[in-house]
């Protein structure tokens, strides 16, 4: 790892203890599960109905608010200048956010994974779940926060696009014709898949998350190469 | 070669508008030339170019015999940079703040303790950026910019709406730098502050140079229009123009013991920049 990547990192972890926002996006949900695992439970409702459920919604809430937050504040505040004029490339900057966000995210899942009961090749599962799920809303997110000018910029492009990913899966599970739009997008195959831990991966799903994620890579290239952070 | 910065013919657009137009400028090394022009007459972008932060139109420009386009991780560590909009992260502390720019170039932090006993900011080490006031932040914004005791340092607008004490503090800390041998590249809207630090000025409007030199030099090459102004016991002001016959005149109020002081009024860098374009130098 180079001392940019190391610094990039050690940053980001004294400045997000004192960024209320971003800290708030990353503990939110593991704390909702927790409360509502130990608190309610009703009759019939399915396994790891809490887990799951916020699961999806924290990889496609915390990732992507956080990587728009992060790249936006630094455009905004002229910070990333000033790592330009430190020789730092922006694939190193880009990697030292997704290293720590898609870090803390994991641990957040992990606690999550435990508050829900699973254990081994379960929890292991879930993880890798969990993980590709980060790592899309990430380049999301960085993507978005690339192209935004200024903060309010990318709240306003980041807020509907983290609405969609983290509550349609919710909501396609009261109504049909929702499933039907929402099933093509990578939240949902993956709460899918968080709530079938024990079947194989279905043809659908493999090819949906595959074409989300090559969708999600190109947009973010072709965001990269016309907004760059170099420039 | 004894010259830190060069520019040759270097023009630049920002889309049809041309920002800046046929520069020709050079900088001893060692030497604290101060770029002096109204607020959107290209200083910031000069700056930009020469840091390699921007692509320049045409023309040709090098630091330290590279060109900017082409300057790689050894090259940024010969220069320190004070933007105007100091780019500091808010949340974090002084110290954190020094200590990540020593990370970035794989520097441990034994300069830092030094570094803000310099700029008076030692005390206050452990505050946020955001608990700062202006003259503060500036004065750390200046102290990342000497942390790695560069070679070239550039300044742009560093006193810009401070106050007096702090702006004076600024001045002995860009005189020290001077002195030991840093090559400094000063942008200003404000004529004092030139004729007090720099050893040349670049006159700088609508993109391009109208004025080079030694302020003094520039001065006493437009003085002209130099005139002498009386003033008398009774309060009375008189301003004369320089001419032969008015000595007579002058004589005659010392010979009545009507004279409270006298002297020459040579004209300022201000006077010249409106001689030379037409307009004021308002920021």
């Amino acid at each position: 790892m180079t001392n940019h990547i190391k610094a990039i990192l050690w940053k980001q972890l004294k400045d997000t203890i004192k960024n209320k926002n971003i800290f708030i996006q990353f503990v939110m949900f593991p704390c909702l599960t927790i409360l509502m695992e130990n608190t309610i439970h009703i009759e019939n409702m399915p396994e790891h109905f809490f887990t799951n459920l916020f699961a999806i919604m924290y990889t496609g809430m915390a990732p992507l608010t956080s990587a728009t937050a992060v790249i936006a504040e630094e455009k905004e505040k002229n910070t990333l200048c000033v790592l330009q004029l430190c020789n730092v490339k922006a694939f190193e900057y880009l990697i030292g956010n997704a290293i720590y966000i898609i870090s803390i995210c994991m641990i957040g899942s992990f606690v999550m994974g435990l508050t829900g009961g699973y254990a081994g090749t379960a929890l292991l599962k879930f993880m890798l779940i969990m993980f590709l799920g980060h790592c899309c809303s990430f380049l999301l997110g960085a993507a978005i926060g690339v192209m935004s000018k200024n903060q309010m910029t990318a709240t306003s492009i980041g807020v509907p696009v983290m609405m969609i990913l983290s509550f349609l899966p919710m909501l396609s599970t009261f109504n049909e014709t929702i499933k039907k739009f929402s099933k093509f997008i990578f939240s949902e195959q993956l709460y899918i898949l968080v709530n079938n831990l024990t079947e194989n991966i279905t043809t659908e799903t493999g090819f949906i998350l595959t074409c989300n994620f090559v969708l999600i890579i190109i947009f973010f290239l072709i965001t990269y190469k016309n907004v760059s952070l170099e420039s | 070669m004894n010259k830190a910065i060069i520019i040759k013919d270097l023009s630049h657009f920002f889309g049809e508008v041309e920002v800046l137009s046929h520069l020709d400028l050079s900088v001893d090394k060692g030497e604290l030339l101060g770029l002096l022009g109204p607020s959107g007459a290209g200083k910031t972008t000069l700056i930009h170019i020469l840091t390699g932060q921007l692509k320049f139109t045409k023309g040709n420009c090098c630091i330290l015999g590279k060109s900017p386009l082409n300057m790689a991780g050894e090259d940024y560590k010969q220069i320190g940079i004070m933007m105007d909009n100091l780019g500091l992260y808010e949340r974090m502390s002084c110290y954190d703040n020094l200590k990540f720019y020593q990370m970035l170039d794989g520097k441990r932090k034994e300069n830092i303790e030094p570094v803000l006993k310099k700029v008076g900011l030692w005390e206050a080490r452990k505050t946020q950026i955001m608990h700062l006031s202006k003259g503060m932040k500036n004065r750390l914004a200046f102290a990342r910019a000497i942390l790695r005791q560069p070679k070239i340092l550039f300044l742009d607008e560093p006193t810009s709406g401070l106050d007096p004490t702090t702006v004076t503090a600024i001045h002995q800390m860009i005189l020290e730098e001077k002195h030991r041998g840093t090559t400094i590249f000063l942008t200003t809207h404000n004529m004092h502050e030139s004729e007090k630090l720099c050893d040349k000025i670049a006159l700088l409007n609508n993109g391009k140079i109208v004025e080079y030199g030694n302020p003094n030099d520039i001065c006493r090459r437009y003085n002209y229009k130099k005139k002498i102004n009386i003033h008398l016991k009774n309060g009375q002001d008189i301003v004369f123009d320089h001419t032969r016959e008015i000595w007579e005149v002058i004589k005659t109020y010392f010979i009545n013991d009507e004279v409270e002081t006298i002297h020459s009024t040579e004209p300022n860098l201000e006077n010249i920049f409106m001689e030379l374009t037409g307009r004021k130098f308002d920021i």
